[in-house]
């Protein structure tokens, strides 16, 4: 198998073989903003988000190690030891019952607690109490939010001076804010739980689909480094620059699949045991966050960071004259990648 | 490869082991094996110093845990031991929108740990957070007094005793029917007047049962400027006392001590010293003359006394024994040094008008801390397997050199974690142990990043240990970059991150540094010294740098001849010469060089010397 992805990583290297990213540019940047339209329309249709209590305030108790799990009984051990509303009961992994419920105070929580412990026969270590009080949840809130415009805000700046060239920031950026939205569609589509662990899963995602920008651009510096002052060596001379581009981005590919696989084996070995032994806690939020956040934001960087690049170049007059040049001297329409002569020579 | 080929023949067949042996015979080598003995050299010596690192470490670690002082594992948050977290939020009753200043929030600190400390409750851990709450954190659950006394206001109050009595209430039979309790004839002139005392308050004087735990409600509703009835902490002792004369703000210290008499010399008693402010002298000294001249008057008299009431509780109701002027009192009676301390403190930071309210609570049991612990540590080695067989499957035996590296690189974090857990009280939660299962793909990663350049350096052309060294070069940067990137991600979720999870972003960035300094001194040298092995040096077959597996055609050859662009057809340059030879004797022709670098090529073809019966061992390879 390796030998197998390692003839894969030499073709794309040498490109011989090349995946269309920016070529069909179009067609990704539309299937992208799709994507984002619907994620910014599901949470609109969905009513908003599944909140966890940090941000809403409430109160929430796990019972665990419990023999027989049964939902009613919970609903009856709370409708009798209290007049809470809003209650819900689920049973998130085997042997395990959570009970959540809007703000009880605190005299009330210890009540529900007893009741509980009584109705699952369970001891008094088998069962966890939560209880966040309305001030709290709306200070998270406001925390979260601040972090992530802070994060973004503070992206686009390092972007920008590490970059030094306002195209490239703008095209990581947008991948970015794709990966935003359509990680919080997905959040919302499927009704996930949104507690401060998966924001900071999510925004642990930012920075790993910052890092992927930065090693595709990277690549694509060095790839069109002096095609347009006519300084390149002729065998990079010979392709246009948005085939160069392209073949950053396919020369990158394997690393890309490389990182996000060796990235994400871990987090599923989390999401795994934090989702299916567990229930759910801070291993699954956080673990599922960065699940979905790392998928999307590689997809991301892909399909929408390079093509969006390529896009915004095009418009330059200089990258204009320098496809058609080369087009005219191929003498056809159509624009092969030949293979590519990789030079092993000092960092540029 | 062709290079070491060349060599085969040579005595001893050294090959790529040539350059250990220093410059014997390496007259000739082409410029990039002359920096190699400086790379090896610099290789041994960052081992070398990582390993001194560790062991300055594990000593350390060994010493800590031989005296007693820690144990193996790191310190464990509350979600990972089980316990109850409070989160409390200050509510000032005097200033109204008033923020609360950090020289209060420190004092509300310190009481409510003296009181939890004090109830009993061992290794609770009060903090404050985000300059504005306090975080309460103790194993196990909190009684219920605990819980009251956490949240419990500390106003504190200096009021005239105007009647005291037994704790007990007056049983009814006894008790004085209400149109015998005299009514006040006039307005009250001071505080010591006994106009104060109304029918109603006579009536719950007598029926007020001390034994009785008090509500905070009804503590905190005692009117300041009327008179009201109080107990004593213990319950023995009930009380009627006038409006508040002084209140508890005026105090600027207190401290407690031998007492001293007139003359100076030590009683044998303790004693504890209030000192009032400006306004609190000149009240005191009124309420001083008073009190003395009514005790002066009339022998007994409880209005003689004054009471000191935290909490709406009488802490002590010393009587006045001297007339005070200059605001420093001294309070003696039957204190232990304990008593005595005790007091002092709570006159200290009992002038402190703050009340809590608990605004998020957590408790989770230790089975269930166990349990996640466990989860948690299953879930890390479950990572750490699949990433270690990923790498394997990628880069073959390379994937040796990611593994050892994650080891080391575990082994640093586990230092770090336990040493801070015992030089700053570092507690490692459950996010904290996601962080660092997250971190383990965040490490491998940098090895790729090392490992692909080399790859490439190999695809352009280059000898394995010359791939190592320029490959390292360039990766290097890339390392710097992503790890600058992670650590900055870590130290914004720090900061922006609420409570818990905070944890997560430590160990990211803990791991971040972990993982620099293992890259730099562990996985770069090892890399250096493994590729000078013939094994890998030379690209064997699943050492994963093997250069067929690479589809690379080597830049440069040896003796002289340089790669021709376009190569990667397969074709050697022996053999693309004898087609453009028979291509020139069929009069066609010579097929082009597709495009590159003919000049270098005919400048090295000129410059060097070929070696021609080289060439049939370079078709074998």
């Amino acid at each position: 198998m390796s030998n197998r992805l390692a003839r894969f990583g030499n073709d794309l290297h040498s490109g011989k073989k090349s995946y269309p990213f920016v070529a069909r540019r179009r067609i990704w940047l539309l299937a992208a903003l799709a994507l984002v339209v619907a994620s910014l329309l599901v949470p609109v249709a969905k009513g908003g988000f599944n909140l966890g209590i940090d941000f809403t305030g409430g109160s929430e108790f796990t019972v665990s190690g419990v023999q027989d799990p049964d939902v009613h009984v919970g609903e009856q051990a709370v409708a009798d030891s209290s007049d809470a509303t809003g209650v819900t009961v689920t049973n998130i992994a085997p042997g395990t019952v959570r009970v959540q419920s809007e703000q009880l105070d605190d005299d009330q929580t210890l009540a529900v607690k007893g009741a509980l412990q009584k109705a699952y026969h369970a001891s008094d270590d088998q069962v966890t109490s939560n209880f966040v009080g309305p001030t709290w949840g709306q200070g998270v809130t406001r925390q979260a939010l601040w972090g992530l415009v802070v994060f973004v805000v503070l992206a686009t700046v390092l972007m920008a001076l590490y970059f030094r060239t306002w195209k490239m920031s703008v095209s990581s950026i947008a991948a970015m804010l794709t990966t935003i939205v359509i990680t919080a569609g997905v959040y919302s589509l499927v009704g996930f739980e949104v507690t401060p662990s998966a924001v900071i899963g999510f925004l642990t995602v930012l920075s790993y689909s910052l890092y992927d920008s930065v090693v595709v651009f990277d690549k694509v510096r060095e790839n069109t480094a002096g095609l347009l002052d006519g300084s390149a060596p002729p065998e990079r001379a010979a392709r246009t620059f948005s085939e160069q581009v392209n073949l950053a981005v396919n020369q990158t590919l394997v690393r890309s699949i490389n990182t996000s696989v060796v990235g994400i084996l871990p987090v599923g070995s989390i999401l795994f045991i934090g989702a299916y032994l567990l229930g759910a806690g801070t291993l699954k939020d956080l673990s599922l966050s960065l699940f979905v956040g790392i998928i999307v934001g590689t997809l991301a960087t892909l399909f929408v960071a390079a093509p969006v690049y390529s896009a915004l170049r095009d418009v330059e007059p200089s990258v204009r004259t320098q496809e058609h040049e080369v087009r005219e001297r191929r003498g056809t329409a159509q624009a092969p990648v030949l293979a590519d002569p990789v030079h092993a020579g000092p960092a540029e | 490869m062709a290079r070491t080929k060349d060599k085969a023949p040579r005595p001893g067949g050294s090959g790529a082991q040539g350059t250990r042996s220093g410059a014997t015979a390496s007259a000739g080598r082409p410029a990039v094996r002359s920096g190699s003995a400086a790379a090896l050299r610099g290789a041994k010596g960052a081992l070398a110093g990582l390993a001194v690192v560790l062991l300055v470490l594990a000593g350390i670690l060994i010493y800590g845990v031989s005296t007693q002082r820690i144990g193996w594992a790191p310190k464990l948050a509350l979600d990972l031991e089980g316990g109850t977290q409070m989160v409390l939020s200050p509510e000032l009753h005097d200033q109204d929108g008033g923020d609360i200043t950090q020289e209060q929030l420190d004092q509300a600190v310190e009481i409510i740990r003296q009181r939890v400390d004090g109830s009993g409750v061992s290794e609770a851990e009060i903090t404050t957070q985000s300059g504005n709450n306090i975080v309460v954190a103790m194993p196990g659950v909190p009684s219920s007094e605990t819980r009251d006394l956490i949240q419990a206001s500390a106003q504190m109050a200096f009021r005239p005793v105007l009647l005291t009595g037994d704790g007990a209430p007056v049983p009814k039979a006894e008790r004085t029917k209400a149109q015998d309790i005299p009514q006040p004839s006039a307005e009250p002139q001071n505080s010591s007047d006994p106009n104060w005392i109304t029918r109603q308050l006579y009536g719950s004087y007598e029926a007020l049962d001390c034994s009785a735990p008090q509500p905070q409600q009804q503590r905190e509703a005692q009117p300041r400027d009327k008179a009201v009835v109080a107990c004593d902490p213990q319950g023995n002792t009930k009380f009627i006392l006038g409006p508040v004369a002084i209140p508890g703000t005026d105090i600027t210290n207190a401290a407690y001590g031998m007492a001293t008499n007139q003359q100076g010399h030590s009683t044998g008693q303790y004693a504890v010293d209030l000192q009032f402010n400006q306004e609190g002298t000149a009240t005191f000294k009124e309420l001083s003359e008073r009190l003395y001249q009514i005790g002066q008057t009339s022998q007994g008299d409880p209005r003689s006394q004054f009471a000191i009431l935290l909490d709406g509780s009488v802490v002590s109701a010393p009587s006045m024994n001297a007339v005070i002027t200059d605001g420093r009192a001294q309070i003696t009676g039957d204190f232990t040094e304990q008593d005595a301390k005790f007091l002092s403190e709570q006159l200290k930071y009992g002038a402190l008008p703050v009340s809590f309210s608990i605004q998020s609570e957590q408790q989770i049991s230790a089975t269930l801390g166990a349990s996640q612990l466990r989860m948690g540590i299953l879930a890390g080695l479950i990572g750490l397997a699949l990433v270690c067989v990923y790498s394997l499957l990628q880069y073959r035996w390379l994937g040796l050199v990611t593994i050892s590296s994650l080891l080391v690189a575990g082994l640093l974090t586990y230092f770090a974690i336990t040493l801070l857990g015992w030089g700053a009280n570092y507690r490692l939660s459950l996010a904290g142990v996601a962080g660092l299962i997250v971190a383990i793909g965040q490490t491998a990663d940098s090895f790729i990043v090392y490992f692909e350049r080399i790859r490439d350096e190999i695809r352009a052309g280059r000898t394995i240990p010359a791939a190592v060294d320029h490959g390292w070069k360039r990766a290097r940067q890339t390392v710097l970059a992503s790890k600058a990137v992670n650590l900055l991600a870590a130290a914004v979720l720090y900061f922006v991150a609420v409570g818990n999870v905070r944890g997560f972003a430590f160990t990211l960035g803990l791991t971040a540094i972990a993982d620099l300094l293992v890259v730099f001194w562990f996985t770069h040298p090892v890399m250096v010294l493994l590729t000078r092995t013939r094994y890998f040096g030379e690209g064997a077959r699943h050492s994963g740098l093997d250069p067929r597996a690479l589809d690379a055609v080597p830049r440069y050859r040896g003796a002289g001849r340089l790669r021709q662009p376009g190569e990667g057809d397969g074709l050697t340059i022996a053999e693309r010469r004898r087609r453009a030879r028979l291509a020139e004797t069929r009069g066609e022709p010579a097929p082009e060089p597709s495009s590159g670098t003919p000049v270098a090529d005919e400048h090295a073809m000129a410059g060097r010397p070929t070696a021609g019966p080289a060439d049939p061992q370079e078709d074998a390879r």
